[in-house]
């Protein structure tokens, strides 16, 4: 298989230690603070690496804390089209897929509404219809599966498996392992900067589950 | 560059549009303010300093107007583009784009509401019996210079206001200090000749003068004049685009 993606002893501010040969959905998980979305942001290009180098064969689609970026005062609609901008996506390609985005977000009747009249749930709707609609080779989602009520929750795991199918390599940093368990194959645990773990998901969530566990049983003894 | 421009121009059109909705937002009069307040400035300029100096001075509206036209693009301009970059950090902390889009963006608002304030400007003068001559073409250099001088200052006010923001504060007391300096609303022709060169050395001053001598003395400015104008532009855009280039990376550790 082909790699889509690679990053080796990249370092930001923290050393992040080594991981190669990231295939189809890789989970990172880590205590707050680990430096996982810190990675992702090196893995899209907003930060530099001080150290190693990151290698991109394919557009990178990043959905990183959602509902930033966003603009309170513009409409749905103007902040759809500047989303998809900053996105990289064309104007035709927009005007085509605007219809889908507001279907897919259920948020027609809010079509003309400022931005910040809408819920927090419904703005994180509109940013995962964006970007989930192109179909994009590297898929990066920070923290944004829990978005929405329980109806739209899955609905959005619907479409990331479809994209997941679809062939796209995604990334998926989750507190949640069950989520992680769920749709990835393969885990990355970070643990301040550094790398613990890398490899098949199983073995290391349940270490990872001892660990948090032990953790806890630490912290509830002292 | 231009590859990328292209690559980038729905994002520019959008921030474009997103900087004039959010400009005029809530305020009745709307775009109508870009011309209005220029207009009431120069009114209350008028009003104090006429009798002052308007005596002396040949066409002292124009000569006014001329001042006041290139001085408030240039502080629209540069207070405008200052927080651009600060103003966009909820987007380019987490999408990679090119980061002088933001300020190109909040320059182009600027630019229009010049060239608004341009047309009257011209109205003022067939008002005021002064012929439109073939000359007034020329006034497409002094413009072009300027765009590229407020985009200069732009990028260099915008990086420096990411590390301190103190920049703010300072930047509102040099503009008042340029103002003073820039001869708006006086003349300098009193003043001794290394005087009257030294006000050479403020860039504002040179725009401001191009324009009068065009309009009210019928005159074209000389080659050095020429020179002066695009080295400063290009000096400011310079070191602006230096300084994005260097810090590209180091500006989201900071907002």
């Amino acid at each position: 298989m082909k790699t889509m993606l690679k990053a080796e002893h990249v370092s930001i501010s923290y050393k992040i230690g080594d991981f190669k040969d990231i295939g189809d959905m890789l989970g990172i998980i880590g205590t707050n603070g680990a430096g996982k979305s810190t990675l992702l942001k090196a893995v899209i290009g907003v930060m530099e690496p001080r150290a190693g180098k990151i290698e991109r064969n394919g557009n990178i689609s990043a959905l990183l804390e959602l509902a930033s970026g966003f603009d309170g005062d513009l409409t749905v609609k103007e902040n759809a089209y500047l989303r998809g901008a900053m996105l990289g996506y064309t104007k035709e390609f927009m005007d085509e897929t605007y219809e889908q985005i507001l279907d897919f977000s259920e948020l027609r009747e809010f079509e003309e509404r400022p931005f910040k009249q809408l819920s927090t749930g419904m703005q994180s709707r509109l940013a995962f219809s964006i970007a989930s609609l192109v179909q994009p080779e590297i898929l990066i989602l920070d923290e944004v599966l829990s978005v929405g009520d329980g109806a739209f929750q899955e609905k959005s795991a619907a479409k990331m498996r479809e994209i997941i199918n679809s062939g796209a390599s995604t990334i998926l940093v989750s507190h949640s392992l069950q989520q992680v368990r769920e749709l990835c194959n393969k885990v990355l645990w970070l643990h301040r900067g550094k790398q613990i773990a890398f490899g098949e998901m199983e073995p290391i969530c349940d270490r990872y589950e001892s660990f948090l566990a032990e953790k806890y049983q630490n912290e509830n003894t002292q | 560059m231009l590859q990328r421009l292209k690559q980038h121009q729905f994002l520019f059109g959008e921030l474009v549009k997103r900087d004039f909705a959010k400009k005029y937002k809530r305020t009745i009069l709307g775009m109508a303010w870009s011309i209005l307040s220029p207009l009431m400035n120069l009114l209350i300029m008028w009003l104090v300093f006429s009798n002052l100096f308007g005596n002396n001075v040949n066409h002292y509206v124009i000569y006014l107007f001329a001042g006041q036209l290139v001085f408030s693009y240039f502080t629209d301009a540069t207070n405008l583009g200052m927080t651009s970059l600060v103003g966009n950090a909820g987007i380019f902390t987490k999408v990679n784009v090119p980061k002088y889009l933001f300020l190109f963006s909040q320059n182009v608002s600027s630019l229009i509401n010049f060239g608004l304030t341009l047309l009257i400007f011209f109205a003022f003068t067939a008002f005021d019996g002064i012929p439109f001559t073939w000359k007034f073409f020329l006034l497409v250099y002094p413009v072009v210079c300027m765009i590229v001088f407020n985009l200069g200052l732009g990028l260099i006010l915008s990086a420096l206001f990411v590390f301190f923001r103190d920049m703010q504060y300072l930047w509102g007391i040099l503009t008042q200090l340029l103002m003073w300096l820039s001869a708006i609303f006086y003349t300098i022709d009193t003043y001794s000749e290394t005087a009257q060169l030294l006000f050479l050395a403020n860039p504002i001053y040179l725009y401001i003068r191009y324009f009068r001598k065009i309009v009210i003395d019928g005159a074209i400015p000389s080659a050095g004049f020429h020179l002066l104008a695009a080295a400063y532009a290009l000096g400011a855009f310079a070191v602006g685009a230096y300084m994005y280039k260097k810090y590209n990376h180091e500006f989201l550790y900071y907002v």
